[in-house]
């Protein structure tokens, strides 16, 4: 409950001073609806076929908007050398990564509520009959990239090259997950009669909870200084 | 030192004179296949050299918790060590598979989920041997370069899974039910022989990490 309430307060902390300076929301919104724009461009104007790869088109979306995001996570403590000063903060480091997990969480999803709107009115897909599963697969695709990007956000954070590094190293390690997310996403979106979502489904969970657990585990030593 | 080196001089000629006597037997020896042909003896270095592969990212995995169980630098350097073997030989599979699956399958390239998770797991260990090289600060780099070699090496099997249904055409591995003795026990030999290149690799590999931690900490010191 400590660590949850601890968790909470960098959470606020972040998403207060997002609200006050929208600095990277509005830019977020922007790209990623740009990314989809510029897809319905080099795949031409069929819309048989946007809906067809639809899925790809949305994750590879987030995923780019992702990195922009994630990038960003400890730029707010690096400027003053605040790191410095939540790593010195008595109690459990990890209450610093589940912080940040959550605040790129409702970022990322925030971002999505505008980019699935704006997929459906470019590929002409209809959303409102399948909005529920779709919710959870981009709520389980979400959480599992904010998972292994928060992470790698913070091994990489003092690298030099960082915007390079954390593309080189995140991306390879989200391909299952981006895998389950694409082929859901495609089968909700253009009918799924054999039922086939529910692997990619069980896929994206397992993923999840997989690397929740390791970061969770390995993130104090990311941590140290 | 030099018992150490002789030593190591020992195994390069042996590695060198059981690769030798593996590939005359594969090239000449065995009988080809009667379905593929002569093609087939790609076999004999391809597969050994994909068993070498996945053994040196098991050898990553190993030091890199061991590393940070212990914070000796001597796993660190084992680890890079055996990453950059892996990673050589992570090319020379997807390389000689390339070559094997044009007269084969007709193309150089497919979606199959061995080879696919072959190629991304070249990925994950290109980004581990990159993230060493931005790090200037000897026990940063192990520990981060730990980090990577655990998460990289658990997602390898999540990797290999997520493929396999995103391929369902795969074709199951050969048993070795499946083929002749004769080319059993050729293969067997010649994975003997890349092991054994494997450990000369490592010996020589790790003295050359020792000596550049070494420089590394003298041009420190001496700023």
């Amino acid at each position: 409950m400590e660590l949850l309430r601890r968790a909470w307060t960098i959470v606020w902390k972040d998403l207060l001073i997002e609200a006050r300076t929208k600095q990277a929301f509005n830019a977020m919104v922007f790209f990623a609806a740009l990314v989809l724009f510029i897809f319905s461009f080099a795949l031409g104007p069929d819309t048989e076929l946007l809906q067809q790869v639809s899925g790809g088109l949305l994750w590879v979306g987030i995923a780019f908007t992702g990195i922009l995001s994630l990038n960003r996570t400890y730029q707010s403590e690096e400027t003053s050398g605040g790191i410095e000063g939540l790593r010195v903060y008595p109690g459990d480091p990890r209450a610093i990564f589940l912080g940040k997990l959550f605040g790129n969480i409702i970022i990322l999803l925030a971002v999505e509520m505008v980019l699935f709107p704006a997929a459906a009115v470019l590929f002409q897909i209809q959303l409102l009959p399948h909005a529920l599963e779709l919710a959870g697969v981009a709520i389980l695709g979400t959480i599992g990239f904010s998972i292994v990007g928060t992470f790698y956000a913070a091994l990489t954070v003092n690298l030099r090259a960082r915007e390079v590094m954390l593309p080189l190293l995140l991306f390879p390690a989200l391909i299952p997950m981006l895998l389950g997310a694409v082929n859901a996403t495609t089968l909700i979106v253009v009918g799924d009669p054999m039922l086939d979502s529910g692997i990619w489904i069980r896929l994206l969970v397992t993923f999840d909870v997989i690397f929740f657990v390791i970061s969770l585990w390995i993130f104090p030593i990311a941590l140290e200084e | 030192m030099t018992s150490k080196s002789g030593l190591a001089n020992v195994i390069g000629i042996a590695a060198l004179a059981l690769f030798l006597v593996g590939s005359f037997v594969g090239l000449f020896v065995v009988p080809a296949d009667g379905m593929q042909g002569d093609i087939q003896r790609l076999m004999y270095v391809h597969v050994p050299a994909a068993w070498l592969a996945f053994m040196s990212f098991f050898v990553v995995f190993l030091m890199s918790v061991l590393y940070l169980i212990q914070r000796d630098l001597r796993w660190d350097r084992v680890a890079q060590s055996s990453a950059e073997i892996g990673v050589v030989f992570t090319v020379l599979t997807l390389a000689l598979g390339s070559m094997w699956g044009k007269p084969t399958w007709g193309v150089w390239w497919t979606w199959d989920p061995r080879l696919t998770t072959t190629a991304i797991m070249l990925a994950i260990y290109v980004g581990y041997l990159a993230i060493r090289s931005f790090a200037d600060d000897p026990d940063k780099r192990a520990r981060w370069a730990a980090i990577v070699g655990i998460i990289g090496f658990a997602n390898v099997p999540i990797v290999y899974l997520s493929v396999i249904w995103w391929r369902t055409l795969h074709q199951p591995p050969s048993s070795p039910r499946s083929v002749s003795p004769e080319i059993l026990w050729t293969l067997m030999f010649n994975l003997a022989a890349f092991t054994v290149i494997y450990v000369y690799l490592m010996m020589r590999r790790i003295r050359l990490a020792k000596l550049e931690g070494e420089l590394e900490q003298r041009m420190a010191y001496h700023g």
